[in-house]
Protein backbone atom coordinates (compact mmCIF):
# COMPACT_ATOMS: atom_id res chain seq x y z
CA UNK A 1 0.00 0.00 0.00
CA UNK A 2 1.42 3.52 -0.95
CA UNK A 3 2.81 5.14 1.77
CA UNK A 4 1.14 8.51 0.94
CA UNK A 5 -2.37 7.30 1.29
CA UNK A 6 -1.37 6.90 5.07
CA UNK A 7 -0.01 10.21 4.64
CA UNK A 8 -3.62 11.58 3.33
CA UNK A 9 -5.69 9.87 5.69
CA UNK A 10 -4.01 10.48 8.65
CA UNK A 11 -3.76 14.37 7.63
CA UNK A 12 -7.60 14.23 6.91
CA UNK A 13 -8.25 12.86 10.58
CA UNK A 14 -5.64 15.44 12.01
CA UNK A 15 -7.30 18.46 10.13
CA UNK A 16 -10.75 16.97 11.33
CA UNK A 17 -9.48 16.87 14.74
CA UNK A 18 -8.26 20.59 14.36
CA UNK A 19 -12.00 21.50 13.19
CA UNK A 20 -13.08 19.96 15.67
CA UNK A 21 -10.82 21.98 18.63
CA UNK A 22 -11.70 25.21 16.50
CA UNK A 23 -15.05 25.02 16.17
CA UNK A 24 -17.00 23.20 19.48
CA UNK A 25 -17.66 24.80 22.31
CA UNK A 26 -18.31 21.79 25.03
CA UNK A 27 -14.84 21.13 26.85
CA UNK A 28 -15.12 17.66 26.70
CA UNK A 29 -15.60 17.51 23.01
CA UNK A 30 -12.67 19.21 22.38
CA UNK A 31 -11.00 16.90 24.52
CA UNK A 32 -11.90 14.06 21.95
CA UNK A 33 -10.84 15.78 19.44
CA UNK A 34 -7.03 16.32 21.15
CA UNK A 35 -7.17 13.01 21.31
CA UNK A 36 -8.83 12.06 17.72
CA UNK A 37 -5.29 13.97 16.82
CA UNK A 38 -2.97 11.86 18.87
CA UNK A 39 -4.15 8.94 17.05
CA UNK A 40 -3.74 10.28 13.51
CA UNK A 41 -0.13 11.25 14.33
CA UNK A 42 -0.12 7.36 15.72
CA UNK A 43 -1.23 5.84 12.74
CA UNK A 44 1.15 7.60 10.07
CA UNK A 45 4.37 6.72 12.98
CA UNK A 46 3.06 2.80 12.75
CA UNK A 47 2.94 3.29 8.66
CA UNK A 48 6.70 5.11 8.48
CA UNK A 49 7.59 2.07 10.87
CA UNK A 50 6.43 -0.57 8.65
CA UNK A 51 7.92 1.57 5.58
CA UNK A 52 11.38 1.64 6.72
CA UNK A 53 10.87 -1.99 7.63
CA UNK A 54 10.21 -2.51 4.08
CA UNK A 55 12.84 -0.67 2.79
CA UNK A 56 15.59 -2.33 5.23
CA UNK A 57 14.23 -5.99 3.88
CA UNK A 58 14.90 -4.50 0.46
CA UNK A 59 18.19 -3.19 0.48
CA UNK A 60 19.24 -6.85 2.24
CA UNK A 61 20.09 -5.72 5.37
CA UNK A 62 19.48 -8.20 8.46
CA UNK A 63 17.73 -6.01 10.10
CA UNK A 64 14.12 -7.50 11.38
CA UNK A 65 14.54 -4.86 13.86
CA UNK A 66 14.31 -2.09 11.88
CA UNK A 67 11.44 0.42 12.11
CA UNK A 68 10.71 -1.12 16.07
CA UNK A 69 11.55 2.80 17.02
CA UNK A 70 8.23 4.04 15.64
CA UNK A 71 6.31 1.04 16.86
CA UNK A 72 7.66 1.65 20.52
CA UNK A 73 7.07 5.52 20.39
CA UNK A 74 2.84 5.00 19.44
CA UNK A 75 3.23 2.40 22.49
CA UNK A 76 4.99 5.87 24.73
CA UNK A 77 2.33 8.33 23.24
CA UNK A 78 -0.59 5.87 24.14
CA UNK A 79 0.86 5.82 27.66
CA UNK A 80 0.99 9.40 27.70
CA UNK A 81 -2.39 9.90 26.88
CA UNK A 82 -3.73 7.82 29.24
CA UNK A 83 -2.12 10.01 31.66
CA UNK A 84 -2.78 13.04 30.35
CA UNK A 85 -6.88 12.33 29.77
CA UNK A 86 -7.09 11.14 33.69
CA UNK A 87 -5.77 14.37 34.74
CA UNK A 88 -7.40 16.84 32.05
CA UNK A 89 -11.13 14.68 32.97
CA UNK A 90 -10.18 15.72 36.63
CA UNK A 91 -9.45 18.84 35.36
CA UNK A 92 -13.23 19.19 33.53
CA UNK A 93 -15.21 18.30 36.36
CA UNK A 94 -13.39 20.65 38.48
CA UNK A 95 -14.46 23.15 36.31
CA UNK A 96 -18.12 21.93 35.84
CA UNK A 97 -18.62 22.15 39.91
CA UNK A 98 -17.08 25.47 40.09
CA UNK A 99 -19.20 27.39 37.07
CA UNK A 100 -22.03 24.68 36.31
CA UNK A 101 -21.26 24.68 33.05
CA UNK A 102 -18.53 22.33 30.69
CA UNK A 103 -18.88 25.45 27.94
CA UNK A 104 -15.56 27.60 26.99
CA UNK A 105 -17.04 30.78 27.18
CA UNK A 106 -17.52 30.93 30.49
CA UNK A 107 -13.67 30.81 30.77
CA UNK A 108 -12.81 33.78 30.03
CA UNK A 109 -11.92 35.64 32.87
CA UNK A 110 -8.39 36.36 32.32
CA UNK A 111 -10.06 38.87 29.65
CA UNK A 112 -11.67 41.17 31.88
CA UNK B 1 -8.96 -4.75 -6.79
CA UNK B 2 -7.24 -7.40 -4.13
CA UNK B 3 -8.71 -8.09 -0.97
CA UNK B 4 -6.48 -5.67 1.11
CA UNK B 5 -7.16 -2.44 -1.11
CA UNK B 6 -11.07 -3.45 0.03
CA UNK B 7 -10.13 -3.71 3.30
CA UNK B 8 -7.97 -0.64 3.35
CA UNK B 9 -10.61 1.85 1.77
CA UNK B 10 -13.43 0.52 3.60
CA UNK B 11 -11.57 1.42 7.15
CA UNK B 12 -10.03 4.65 5.54
CA UNK B 13 -14.08 5.75 4.82
CA UNK B 14 -15.05 4.15 8.24
CA UNK B 15 -12.73 6.19 10.21
CA UNK B 16 -12.83 9.47 8.34
CA UNK B 17 -16.99 9.47 8.81
CA UNK B 18 -16.84 8.26 12.41
CA UNK B 19 -14.50 11.26 12.71
CA UNK B 20 -16.69 13.71 10.90
CA UNK B 21 -19.82 12.15 13.07
CA UNK B 22 -17.45 13.05 16.14
CA UNK B 23 -17.52 16.53 15.32
CA UNK B 24 -20.69 17.23 14.04
CA UNK B 25 -22.91 15.52 16.16
CA UNK B 26 -25.12 17.68 19.03
CA UNK B 27 -25.41 15.48 21.38
CA UNK B 28 -21.49 14.88 24.02
CA UNK B 29 -22.85 10.77 24.29
CA UNK B 30 -23.11 10.17 20.26
CA UNK B 31 -19.64 11.75 19.89
CA UNK B 32 -18.29 9.39 22.18
CA UNK B 33 -19.44 6.66 20.30
CA UNK B 34 -18.16 7.40 17.26
CA UNK B 35 -15.09 8.29 18.97
CA UNK B 36 -14.93 4.40 19.58
CA UNK B 37 -15.78 3.68 16.22
CA UNK B 38 -12.97 5.42 14.97
CA UNK B 39 -10.60 4.10 17.41
CA UNK B 40 -11.93 0.76 16.29
CA UNK B 41 -11.09 1.64 11.92
CA UNK B 42 -7.91 2.58 13.72
CA UNK B 43 -7.08 -0.12 15.13
CA UNK B 44 -8.53 -1.94 11.82
CA UNK B 45 -5.50 -0.39 9.93
CA UNK B 46 -2.95 -1.05 12.77
CA UNK B 47 -3.88 -5.13 11.94
CA UNK B 48 -3.86 -4.43 8.26
CA UNK B 49 -0.47 -2.96 8.67
CA UNK B 50 1.00 -6.65 10.87
CA UNK B 51 1.26 -3.97 14.06
CA UNK B 52 -0.98 -6.70 15.90
CA UNK B 53 0.44 -5.40 19.56
CA UNK B 54 -0.60 -1.75 18.67
CA UNK B 55 -3.81 -2.94 18.11
CA UNK B 56 -4.58 -4.78 20.46
CA UNK B 57 -3.39 -1.47 23.14
CA UNK B 58 -5.23 0.92 21.17
CA UNK B 59 -8.53 -1.22 21.71
CA UNK B 60 -7.97 -1.99 25.39
CA UNK B 61 -6.67 1.40 26.37
CA UNK B 62 -8.28 3.51 24.17
CA UNK B 63 -11.47 2.18 23.27
CA UNK B 64 -12.02 0.30 26.29
CA UNK B 65 -10.32 2.62 29.17
CA UNK B 66 -10.32 6.36 28.17
CA UNK B 67 -13.69 6.72 26.11
CA UNK B 68 -15.68 4.86 29.33
CA UNK B 69 -13.73 7.71 31.37
CA UNK B 70 -15.37 9.81 28.99
CA UNK B 71 -18.76 8.46 28.97
CA UNK B 72 -18.68 8.32 32.64
CA UNK B 73 -17.69 11.76 33.11
CA UNK B 74 -20.49 13.09 30.34
CA UNK B 75 -23.12 10.80 32.25
CA UNK B 76 -22.45 12.28 35.67
CA UNK B 77 -22.72 16.10 34.45
CA UNK B 78 -26.12 15.71 32.67
CA UNK B 79 -24.30 16.52 29.21
CA UNK B 80 -26.33 19.81 28.12
CA UNK B 81 -26.81 20.69 24.41
CA UNK B 82 -24.75 23.62 23.77
CA UNK B 83 -26.91 27.05 23.99
CA UNK B 84 -26.99 28.80 20.17
CA UNK B 85 -25.14 31.63 20.79
CA UNK B 86 -25.03 34.19 17.93
CA UNK B 87 -21.94 34.22 16.31
CA UNK B 88 -21.50 30.62 16.63
CA UNK B 89 -22.10 30.30 13.06
CA UNK B 90 -19.49 32.64 12.09
CA UNK B 91 -17.50 30.03 14.63
CA UNK B 92 -18.41 27.38 12.71
CA UNK B 93 -17.56 29.28 9.67
CA UNK B 94 -13.90 30.34 10.54
CA UNK B 95 -13.10 27.30 11.76
CA UNK B 96 -13.96 24.98 8.73
CA UNK B 97 -12.01 27.90 6.36
CA UNK B 98 -8.91 27.24 8.38
CA UNK B 99 -8.95 23.77 8.60
CA UNK B 100 -9.24 23.49 5.00
CA UNK B 101 -6.17 26.09 4.29
CA UNK B 102 -4.08 24.09 6.51
CA UNK B 103 -5.48 20.66 4.73
CA UNK B 104 -4.62 22.46 1.31
CA UNK B 105 -1.18 23.70 2.09
CA UNK B 106 -0.02 20.36 3.65
CA UNK B 107 -1.52 18.65 0.74
CA UNK B 108 0.59 21.04 -1.38
CA UNK B 109 3.57 20.46 0.06
CA UNK B 110 3.35 16.89 0.12
CA UNK B 111 1.99 15.45 -2.94
CA UNK B 112 5.55 15.68 -4.54
CA UNK B 113 8.19 14.60 -2.10
CA UNK B 114 9.68 11.57 -2.87
CA UNK B 115 7.93 9.89 -0.39
CA UNK B 116 5.65 8.86 -2.79
CA UNK B 117 7.47 6.00 -4.52
CA UNK B 118 7.84 4.24 -1.22
CA UNK B 119 5.18 2.03 -0.09
CA UNK B 120 4.28 0.18 3.61
CA UNK B 121 4.51 -3.53 4.05
CA UNK B 122 1.29 -4.70 4.60
CA UNK B 123 -0.10 -7.85 5.69
CA UNK B 124 3.67 -8.84 6.61
CA UNK B 125 6.74 -7.98 8.40
CA UNK B 126 7.52 -9.06 11.81
CA UNK B 127 8.47 -5.49 13.40
CA UNK B 128 5.07 -5.21 15.31
CA UNK B 129 4.79 -8.68 16.67
CA UNK B 130 5.03 -8.70 20.28
CA UNK B 131 7.87 -10.62 20.70
CA UNK B 132 10.35 -8.35 18.91
CA UNK B 133 8.51 -5.03 20.65
CA UNK B 134 8.86 -6.90 23.94
CA UNK B 135 12.72 -7.39 23.96
CA UNK B 136 13.34 -4.13 22.52
CA UNK B 137 11.28 -2.70 25.35
CA UNK B 138 12.86 -4.22 28.03
CA UNK B 139 16.48 -3.88 27.06
CA UNK B 140 16.93 -0.70 25.25
CA UNK B 141 14.01 1.46 26.39
CA UNK B 142 14.09 -0.30 29.75
CA UNK B 143 14.23 3.21 31.34
CA UNK B 144 11.43 4.97 29.39
CA UNK B 145 9.46 2.31 30.80
CA UNK B 146 10.17 2.67 33.93
CA UNK B 147 9.66 6.72 33.91
CA UNK B 148 6.30 5.77 32.26
CA UNK B 149 5.15 3.97 35.45
CA UNK B 150 6.56 6.90 37.89
CA UNK B 151 4.33 9.19 35.47
CA UNK B 152 1.03 7.31 35.47
CA UNK B 153 1.53 7.18 39.54
CA UNK B 154 2.06 10.86 39.45
CA UNK B 155 -1.04 11.18 37.27
CA UNK B 156 -2.65 9.38 39.45
CA UNK B 157 -2.07 11.06 42.29
CA UNK B 158 -2.90 14.56 40.23
CA UNK B 159 -6.27 13.53 39.23
CA UNK B 160 -7.07 12.95 42.79
CA UNK B 161 -5.79 15.61 44.33
CA UNK B 162 -7.63 17.89 41.22
CA UNK B 163 -10.81 16.39 42.10
CA UNK B 164 -10.63 16.32 45.79
CA UNK B 165 -13.45 18.55 47.21
CA UNK B 166 -11.23 21.25 48.30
Amino acid sequence: MPINYYLFLSLALFTIGMVGVLTRRNAIIIFMCIELMLNAVNLLLVAFSKMHHQLALETGQLATQAGVEGQLFVFFIMVVAAAEVSVGLAIIVMMYRNVHSVDINFLNRLKH
Amino acid sequence: MSIIQILFWGLTVMALFSALMVITSKNPVYSVLWLIVTFFAISGHYILLNAQFLAVVNIIVYAGAIMVLFLFVIMLMNARQEGASGNQRWITLAGTISGGIFLLVVVAALKDTELTTRSAMVMDGEVGLIKILGKELFTRYVIPFELSSILFLSAMVGAVVIGKKD
